[in-house]
């Protein structure tokens, strides 16, 4: 098989991920984007080990690592998604706005696209 | 294009498709399960590259237990579950953008550089035998810190998510009681420094679960 076909789905599929954790704002649904650049390289990892015919393996070995990796990250993004979501009643990470300079600005935004989320901001400043 | 090369361009396109909708689709949860059609599309790509461990721990890991944490998620938030337009960015365009922009780099990089290289795919290359003994015998020691970072991983995760470990007395307090970060500083539960972090919860963990019980 040519080597052009995993490594161009791999590349798409890496992209298609880029383009989710930049236009979404859900951050579970951020983290679905993270799993999806993840399983491009797990792709890329394993077709070039194939192709190196690697006598480790190395390769497939990384690729298991890697999900191993994802799982974990998953485990704890999750659980800090449900922290946010506990303490400012919201995970849209375009109204996660506190760590902006000019608080001014930051206060009319978020209340005006998020009122909810930015009455629990307020409350815990 | 071999019989092969077909199969796995149809995989492909299924892969990559259902990856366009998990980030274009207006329903929380239909992402999720679209997410489970790509990431199946993608173990059919680890099959046919002969990798059938690797395969099948994608499909046991990734279809059965990280997509059953993310659905796990969307309902702990409450998330709205019908449709919603507030899922997308304001910067939708530009993340088009940088998206097409990465695509046209890495696909033009990768049909440069690999224009004439054929992968020598052999039947039982990525066997679990295989695998195992490569693992096992050299990359053991990768494989160990894999298992310590997955530990920490569950301890952080537990220690992030319970309310009754923080520095605050009592059971979580609402949203924004208590001045700054006050739920919020879960993992730093005062009298561990350094990696013991997660330690000094333990018996009061116990503790406090007999009491529940």
């Amino acid at each position: 098989m040519h080597v052009v076909y995993p490594a161009v789905v791999a590349a798409l599929l890496f992209s298609v991920g880029v383009y989710g954790v930049l236009a979404r704002r859900n951050a579970i649904l951020v983290l679905m984007s993270v799993e999806l650049m993840l399983g491009a390289v797990n792709l890329n990892l394993v077709a070039f080990d194939a192709w190196t015919r690697d006598r480790l393996h190395g390769g497939q070995a990384l690729a298991l690592f890697t999900i191993a990796i994802a799982a974990a990250e998953v485990g704890l993004g999750l659980a800090i998604a449900l922290l946010v979501f506990r303490t400012r009643r919201t995970i849209d990470v375009d109204a996660l706005r506190t760590l902006r300079e000019d608080r001014e600005l930051d206060e009319r935004d978020v209340s005006a696209a998020h009122p909810e989320g930015a009455a629990a901001e307020r409350r815990a400043p | 294009m071999t019989a092969q090369e077909l199969v796995f361009v149809l995989l492909g396109v299924v892969t990559v498709g259902a990856g366009v909708l998990v980030v274009t689709t207006r329903q929380l949860v239909h992402a999720a399960l679209w997410l489970v059609v790509s990431f199946g599309g993608l173990a059919g790509s680890f099959l046919l590259l002969t990798a059938e461990f690797v395969a099948w721990v994608q499909v046991l890991i990734y279809i059965g237990a990280v997509i059953v944490l993310l659905l796990f998620g969307i309902m702990l938030t409450r998330a709205p579950i019908g449709r919603s337009a507030a899922l997308d960015s304001g910067n939708r365009w530009a993340a088009l953008a940088v998206a097409a922009a990465t695509a046209g780099v890495l696909v033009t990089v990768v049909v440069r550089g690999f224009k004439d290289a054929y992968l020598p795919l052999r039947v039982g290359g990525g066997a679990a035998g295989a695998i195992g003994s490569s693992v096992f015998r050299g990359w053991v020691l990768p494989f160990e810190i894999i298992s310590v970072l997955l530990l920490a991983a569950l301890i952080g995760a537990i220690v992030l998510s319970r309310t009754d470990v923080g520095p605050g007395p009592g059971p979580g307090p609402g949203p924004g009681a208590g001045p700054g970060p006050g739920p919020g500083a879960g993992p730093g539960p005062g009298p561990g420094p350094g990696p013991g972090d997660g330690r000094p919860p333990g018996p009061q963990n116990d503790h406090v679960e007999r009491e529940e019980r």
